[in-house]
């Protein structure tokens, strides 16, 4: 009973915090303490939720059936609660931003902004929990439909191109490979529900798991595998806060959440690394990580360039889980958290640049570090944690994926994420070097750092990415209940 | 074969000439003409197939006693009734178009209705 | 009382049409034929739970013994065709008196409300009826009202889609009729069920094939199945918005309940698909419905044509799960007659909405109207999503189950043709949603301040039963299992 209620308020919150904002749409002050309230209330929830331990794990709740005898469905899970800690902390770092940043630019229609944030929130809290597949299918459908609004926000033509590409790209990876998938293995097995160590089984022949994964994996477009990567560039034109939260932190990770879930509770990690089902999902993960940043180092825009490090860094995930052994799956989980605390830093930074100096090209940033040091150092311990360097965040998560690859005895792709780690520097650090070391082009003078909301939470982020160097190691204790 | 069927085969002749005129003759008045043809082929086909060879029209007599099927005249009455309201229908619907196409005649119509797009 | 039930819902608008045109005064006649369609709307669904609780219910007319007597018979597939004419029925007349009063002229309008009535008469007691010829009696008089209401529409354009529906529509049932009458040639029965039992020893006579033929074609015609479907487009885009709501709901899905009962019932699931193998005919016309008419939407530039060009694909969709032979398939086409009804009738009444305020249906007279009347462009924009079948509509839960129904079968060519449906549905409808809320509305449209009235309400109302039933399904698809066994 307390698990079922706590649960279905991570649900009520956000949707309560919607409607608020929709009905106080005309309160500009109103709506936007809602805002940041509900984001308050809700991590309060979520840690309440991390509190109820092991024992409450796996629990099936189900409000009712959806389909016949499939129930839409929630359970607590150690990735659930991994995911759901990041999202609904980083939402509310990003509450902050969002409103100093959307106030600064004078952006219009916030109460619209904020009310399909709420709902995109939602709709991740849903992924976070969903106990079996058709659940998962419909609150990742859910995200992407509420999160359209938010990339279209400018509503100009480049919006509506960027907003094509999006849902264009989304909705077809979702309907014609992740629904046939879904339903590939409710016709062959009549089970959807998540169970611990995978319900496929041996009953499905080897080539049949193969596609099925390829399917899945290509199917969760949201873990941006290339070829379906697209929409992740196209929707940098939504503004800032949007690109930070959802792109770099609540979309991806829902779509390599999709992809671990599926492979350690679908498939099962044991199943996976005795069939080789994922070997093909290996090398096109392999080949986005490193075409990827190749892609990245040829962008000039700061946005566009994050948008491919963070196509790359997906991939990361991804490969984790397709290794599937526990030194990845742990490195593919950590990763989630390490890459979400700092890319939205460097989303943040991004934005603060464009705010303060309305520059978005790398090659504009020359001599900016003086005008704007917290927003550069900010960058600096971001770009670190991501390239992988101690004492930052990025490394464990890093060294787990490494362990992973040499224990499935991938030599190659290990040699491929030291190859991707030296292309990270290549493409991150020319904004620290012309930041802090090149002399000013234009006259900087003017420049000062962003307003304060927007500075106060790329600070804690950034931190966050040292701070949470020392807590990878309860985080990995935590993730254990997913291989015993 | 075609001494004892001579009924289907004027049956099937009428629909055919029926079915023809509608498809071939771009006057809207004429297919009406021709779909009552069709119509009517129907009708002689029913009616036709419930004469029995020699039977009288159903009345209670004792000089009677050999009866065709009166179920299809019945089925026919309405069948007619129908055409006929069908036909008043398309008549209908022909007298306005004339009034606002100026025209019965089918091309001419789609050329117009062309031009209004 | 009760048990006059299934005659009483048939007679009563029959009864009301004339009463209707006396009174022949626009905002009476509104009153009178709405009470009457919600009084038919309780009768069905009083019927509906008698069925669903007493099995099915057999109503002889004049105390007449079947087969002599003309028999009505209310099964689980009938009570829940019944339910679905009667509630868009009675939805319908409610939502539209403002927009009725508005599209037709004001002369005319008793008579509107009168060939209403006897269309809601025709499709009922088509769906009712156990007799034959009865069926070709009520088809065709839902086929004539539908004539004079679609020629009601402003357009002149409507005299000639009504005329060309008006001749493909007679055809469609004289060819009916022609099969009813080659049957009773050899039966000498016009009893659905007497001749359910005598058919299977005559089904090697040829006359009895092409009696089956002949019902094919008629009932493909009245089905708007490709490539006997010209007719549908210009009628459903020119005709008054009330008679396109009412019409796509309705009468196609009528259409096919006659498809069901007479493949499945009259002749037999043998005969009709292990003799005749009907389903190689059926398939290959069911993928071109689906494809070319969603390719054919997307290049439309009137919405309602559009939406109209969807319809086709969507009964594509219905015939296709027939075709796939097996019980999954079966009730995924009937869910679909349900889900579907509600959606496009959701939408209709979305574009009737508009139509208070643009001048036209043309997309470029909708540009920017989801910024001027946001709740319309909702409305839209979720109905849209249920046809393009995502998760939360009732489109949804038809196409699990017959996706479900062709994997089952091991088709995977046309779980790829479904999918590739369903991403061209996904185009057409977001280019109207792009038009909507992307471009700026004219200063015409933003000045315009008309109200729109109770179109609006009713419109959200099912709108929100089309997400209702794709959240809690039990309702749809329990009646939908239940309708297939009794084909079955």
């Amino acid at each position: 009973m307390m698990l079922a209620n706590s649960l279905y308020l991570n649900f009520a919150i956000p949707v309560i915090g919607a409607c608020l904002i929709a009905l106080l749409h005309q309160h500009r002050r109103a709506f936007e303490l809602v805002f940041i309230g509900t984001a308050a209330v809700l991590l309060w929830n979520t840690l309440r939720l991390f509190d109820l331990g092991q024992a409450a794990y796996f629990t099936n709740i189900s409000p009712f059936s959806l389909i016949d005898s499939i129930p839409l469905a929630f359970h607590l899970e150690p990735l659930g609660l991994l995911f759901s800690g990041i999202a609904s902390s980083l939402f509310l770092v990003t509450t902050l931003y969002a409103i100093g940043y959307m106030n600064a630019n004078n952006e219009k229609h916030l109460a619209r902004f904020y009310f399909c944030f709420c709902i995109a929130i939602f709709a991740v809290m849903g992924i976070a929990f969903a106990a079996n597949l058709l659940t998962l299918f419909i609150f990742y459908e859910i995200l992407s439909f509420s999160t359209y609004p938010l990339v279209t926000h400018k509503g100009n033509e480049a919006a509506r191109n960027g907003g094509r590409a999006y849902l264009g790209l989304l909705l077809s990876t979702s309907i014609g490979f992740f629904l046939i998938a879904i339903l590939w293995v409710w016709g062959s097995t009549s089970e959807l529900d998540f169970v611990r160590d995978g319900f496929l089984q041996e009953q499905m022949p080897k080539e049949a798991l193969i596609v099925l994964y390829t399917l899945f994996a290509f199917g969760v477009g949201k873990a941006g595998l290339m070829p379906f990567h697209r929409w992740l560039p196209s929707a940098m034109v939504a503004p800032t806060p949007v690109s930070a939260l959802l792109h770099a932190v609540a979309v991806v990770k829902a779509g390599v959440f999709c992809v671990l879930k599926i492979t350690v509770y679908v498939f099962g990690i044991d199943l996976l690394s005795s069939s080789g089902a994922s070997t093909l999902i290996i090398w096109v993960a392999t080949a986005t990580m490193l075409l990827a940043s190749l892609v990245a180092l040829t962008q000039d825009n700061l946005k566009a360039r994050l948008a491919y490090s963070t196509v790359s860094q997906l991939s990361y995930i991804v490969l984790g889980a397709a290794l599937a052994t526990a030194s990845s799956i742990a490195g593919a989980s950590m990763h989630m958290a390490t890459h979400a605390v700092g890319k939205i830093t460097l989303f943040f930074c991004a934005g603060a640049i464009y705010t303060a100096a309305k520059k978005t090209k790398v090659s504009e940033l020359d001599g900016l570090a003086k005008a704007m040091p917290i927003t550069f150092i900010a960058y600096t311990i971001a770009a670190l944690s991501i390239i992988g360097l101690p004492p930052m965040a990025g490394s464990w998560s890093k060294w787990f994926l490494l362990d992973g690859a040499l224990q499935a005895e991938y030599f190659w792709v290990a040699i491929a994420f030291i190859i991707s780690t030296l292309l990270n520097m290549a493409y991150l650090l020319p904004v620290v070097a012309r930041g802090f070391f090149a002399p000013a082009k234009d006259n900087i003078s003017g420049i000062q750092e962003a307003p304060w909301m927007c500075l106060l939470p790329l600070s804690i982020t950034a931190v966050s990415c040292f701070v949470l160097f020392f807590l990878l190691q309860e985080l990995h204790l935590f993730l254990q209940p997913l291989f015993n | 074969m075609l001494s004892g069927l001579y009924n289907y085969w004027i049956a099937i002749l009428l629909m055919a000439i029926g079915f023809y005129i509608v498809i071939a003759h771009n006057n809207l008045f004429t297919k009406m003409i021709g779909l009552n043809i069709f119509q009517t082929s129907v009708f002689i086909l029913f009616i036709s197939m419930g004469k029995v060879d020699g039977g009288t029209a159903p009345i209670l007599s004792d000089a009677y006693t050999v009866y065709s099927n009166p179920l299809p005249h019945v089925l026919i009455l309405t069948a007619i009734v129908v055409s006929v309201a069908t036909t008043a229908v398309g008549l209908a619907l022909i007298v306005n178009i004339n009034r606002r196409y100026k025209t019965l005649d089918e091309h001419e119509i789609e050329q117009q209705e062309l031009d209004q797009e | 009382m009760t048990h006059h039930l299934a005659i009483l819902q048939v007679v009563l608008p029959l009864i009301a049409a004339p009463i209707c045109s006396l009174i022949n005064h626009g905002k009476a006649c509104w009153l009178f034929a709405t009470t009457v369609a919600w009084l038919v709307f309780a009768m069905s669904l009083t019927l509906f739970l008698d069925v669903q609780t007493g099995g099915s219910i057999r109503y002889e007319i004049g105390g007449w013994q079947p087969p002599w007597g003309i028999e009505y018979h209310i099964d689980a597939l009938a009570a829940f065709v019944l339910l679905l004419v009667s509630a868009m029925a009675a939805i319908t007349l409610s939502a539209f008196q403002r927009s009725i009063a508005i599209e037709i002229p004001k002369h005319k309008q008793g008579l509107f409300y009168t060939a209403f009535l006897l269309c809601l008469t025709g499709l009922l007691g088509i769906v009712a009826t156990a007799d034959a010829f009865n069926i070709f009696v009520f088809l065709e008089i839902s086929s004539l009202s539908a004539y004079a209401l679609i020629a009601l529409g402003r357009d002149r354009r409507a005299l000639t889609a009504s005329f060309e529906y008006l001749i493909m529509g007679t055809i469609g049932a004289t060819f009916i009729l022609i099969g009813i009458g080659l049957l009773y040639m050899q039966t000498g029965t016009l009893n659905i069920a007497d001749l359910q039992a005598r058919i299977p020893e005559i089904s090697h006579l040829h006359s009895v094939h092409a009696a089956f033929a002949f019902f094919t074609i008629g009932i493909f015609l009245k089905l708007a199945l490709f490539p006997l479907h010209h007719w549908l487009p210009g009628a459903y885009a020119y005709a008054p918005s009330a008679v396109s709501t009412f019409l796509a709901a309705t009468a196609t899905k009528v259409a096919l309940y006659l498809l069901y009962r007479v493949f499945y019932t009259v002749f037999g699931f043998e005969f009709s698909f292990e003799v005749l193998q009907l389903h190689y005919i059926l398939m290959p016309l069911s993928i071109l419905a689906i494809v070319i008419s969603s390719l054919n939407a997307i290049f439309q530039q009137d919405v309602k044509k559009m939406l109209a060009y969807s319809s086709l694909g969507q009964i594509g969709y219905m015939t296709l799960g027939i075709s796939l032979l097996s019980d999954v398939g079966l009730v995924a086409s009937i869910l679909h007659l349900f889900n579907h009804a509600f959606i496009k009738g959701a939408l209709f009444m979305t574009m009737a909405c508009f139509l208070f305020r643009t001048p036209s249906m043309r997309l470029d007279d909708l540009n920017g109207a989801g910024r001027t009347m946001p709740w319309v462009g909702m409305a839209f924009v979720l109905g849209g999503l249920g046809l393009i079948g995502i998760p939360l509509t009732s489109g949804f839960i038809s196409k699990w189950f017959l996706v479900s129904a062709v994997i089952e079968q091991g088709h995977w060519w046309l779980v790829a043709i479904i999918v590739f449906s369903s991403l061209l549905a996904l185009i057409y409808v977001w280019r109207v949603v792009e038009h909507l809320f992307f471009r700026e509305p004219s200063a015409a449209l933003v000045a315009n301040k008309q109200p729109i009235g109770a179109l609006l309400p009713f419109t959200w109302i099912v709108l929100l039963s089309t997400l209702y039933f794709g959240i809690n399904s039990d309702f749809p698809v329990q009646a939908a299992k239940a309708a297939a066994k009794v084909l079955q």
